[in-house]
């Protein structure tokens, strides 16, 4: 694997650090008056999604993590393992524990593109579509007539994930939610 | 096609803005009788210092700052003098790092640290506009910041420091040297200070550069002094070091560090040593960051916007 130095750290450069897969979010070139220079550097830490900042001396060399982010298509989970596979034509496959899922699986439906990040080959985080469309399974009785106003009940849907959604929504319709916030957005157009 | 990012990385307002402020700084010294000078750029000897890489171009060195030239001028009889003018320090880029950087340097016969820092407040003034300034003794800032004695703290206390402040060491190379901590908790103390403007003073004798050190109290410091501008280094200055077998000493303390280091060492300036001995007359002298000042006058979060070309597009 590569070696890289630290005037070589670059935002969205993939580093081992510590035996974790990090990110780099920020490299700041210190030097007190004639003191010795350091760099300040901010990692993301791809296991975990933590911030760790470290102090480097100038120059000193940190191993090049073999990390790839890559969209695969969500095939299903096996009760134990959720399944992905590559989309460039290679049809390679590809599964992830629950750790790397986390809080995707709440927003993982079949056949949706997920990005994925895969490190020495194995999935470490799925990274969801921002938006997905997913049926309500579980909801109170809609209420007619009542479309414009605010008020919202809870909705399971298909994923089992549960939202708010607006009181007129009925069991059976397919919403359309922003994964990012866990928001309902719509009602999903046909 | 790629198309070719030939645009300067600044608005055409700043142009104005540091035209302005050059226009005011050599109004400030023209005020106080103090002479604009020239002095090589690239030069065949260069500073010694651990910490300060020069640009090598040719055999000669392009120079990191005009000290030891405004020097022999000194020595030859010249009057308070100040220079602007490019200088080039190899590697140093980052924020508010360009390896090459306009450097204001002035140097006053008969004023010490405390009457120049006043100078450099009132200059300052001028250019950002009147704000208080604090001094702060190098000691007391980093007691304050790390309840620590820095005459008598152990390589253990350092290291655990180092370590709160995510110090990462080499693994062949655990522990950070004495230098190394101390220049790493200064850092940190001055990006501290985010807001307001210090003069950190009374710097270890250790770290005295060039400055004179004072040794008839009970805790001997070097007469430095160094302007701190919401947690930007602007400006570095000394009461001067006149002796010249003192000067000659620090010159094998350094080269040897080097050495020890594994860097390339430098021969020594004996032109400055000659001056030295010679005789320089008693002052104080201060080097400046101008583009670093016009970045905080501008409000950037970097240098790379006060200046024309930064390094990337340079």
């Amino acid at each position: 694997m590569a070696i890289y130095a630290t005037n070589e750290f670059r935002p969205g450069l993939k580093v081992l650090l510590e035996g974790s897969p990090c990110s780099i979010l920020e490299n700041e070139f210190v030097k007190p008056g004639k003191g010795q220079a350091f760099s300040r550097v901010k990692f993301r830490n791809l296991n975990t999604g933590r911030v760790w900042e470290r102090t480097f001396r100038s120059g000193e060399t940190i191993e090049g993590a073999d990390v790839l982010e890559t969209d695969m298509e969500y095939l299903y989970n096996d009760g134990e393992f959720w399944h992905f596979m590559k989309t460039d034509g290679s049809y390679e496959q590809f599964e992830a524990a629950a750790a790397a899922v986390g809080d995707a699986r709440q927003w993982l439906k079949e056949q949706d593109v997920c990005s994925v990040t895969l490190w020495n080959d194995s999935p470490i985080s799925i990274v969801p579509p921002n938006f997905v469309e997913l049926e309500v399974t579980e909801t109170d009785p809609g209420m007619r007539g009542d479309t414009a106003q605010g008020g919202s009940k809870p909705a399971t849907l298909s994923t089992g994930a549960v939202i708010k959604v607006p009181l007129f929504i009925e069991v059976g319709e397919t919403l359309r939610i922003d994964t990012r916030t866990g928001e309902y957005v719509s009602r999903a157009r046909d | 096609m790629s198309e070719v990012d030939w645009r300067p990385g600044c608005a055409i307002e700043t142009l104005h803005a540091r035209a302005a402020a050059l226009a005011a700084t050599r109004a400030f010294f023209a005020e106080r009788g103090v002479l604009e000078v020239n002095t090589p750029v690239l030069a065949s000897r260069t500073v010694i210092d651990p910490a300060i890489e020069s640009v090598a171009v040719g055999g000669r060195y392009l120079q990191t700052s005009p000290e030891y030239h405004m020097k022999r001028l000194l020595a030859a009889g010249a009057p308070s003098i100040y220079q602007l003018g490019p200088v080039f320090r190899q590697g140093e880029q980052g924020r508010w790092h360009n390896p090459e950087f306009l450097m204001l340097e002035w140097y006053r016969l008969g004023f010490d640290a405390e009457r120049l820092m006043l100078e450099v407040e009132e200059l300052v003034d001028v250019l950002l506009g009147p704000a208080p300034c604090q001094r702060v003794p190098y000691r007391q800032l980093l007691a304050a910041r790390f309840d620590i004695d820095i005459d008598h703290a152990s390589p253990d206390d350092l290291a655990s420091i180092c370590a709160q402040l995510g110090y990462r060491a080499d693994s062949d190379d655990a522990a950070p040297s004495a230098e190394e901590a101390l220049d790493l908790m200064l850092a940190a103390a001055l990006a501290d200070r985010a807001d307001g403007r210090t003069f950190v003073i009374q710097y270890p004798p250790n770290q005295a550069a060039l400055a004179r050190v004072t040794s008839s109290v009970d805790r001997p410091y070097a007469e430095r002094f160094e302007l701190v501008i919401d947690g930007v280094e602007i400006a570095n200055g000394y009461h001067e070091l006149t002796d010249a077998d003192e000067l000659a000493h620090r010159m094998a303390v350094d080269a040897s560090r080097r050495g020890t280091l594994g860097l390339p060492v430098p021969k020594r300036d004996e032109r400055l040593l000659a001056a030295q001995r010679h005789g320089l007359p008693s002052c104080a002298g201060v080097a400046l960051g101008f583009d670093r000042l016009l970045a905080l006058k501008l409000g950037t979060q970097g240098i790379a916007p006060a200046l024309t070309f930064d390094w990337n597009r340079a």
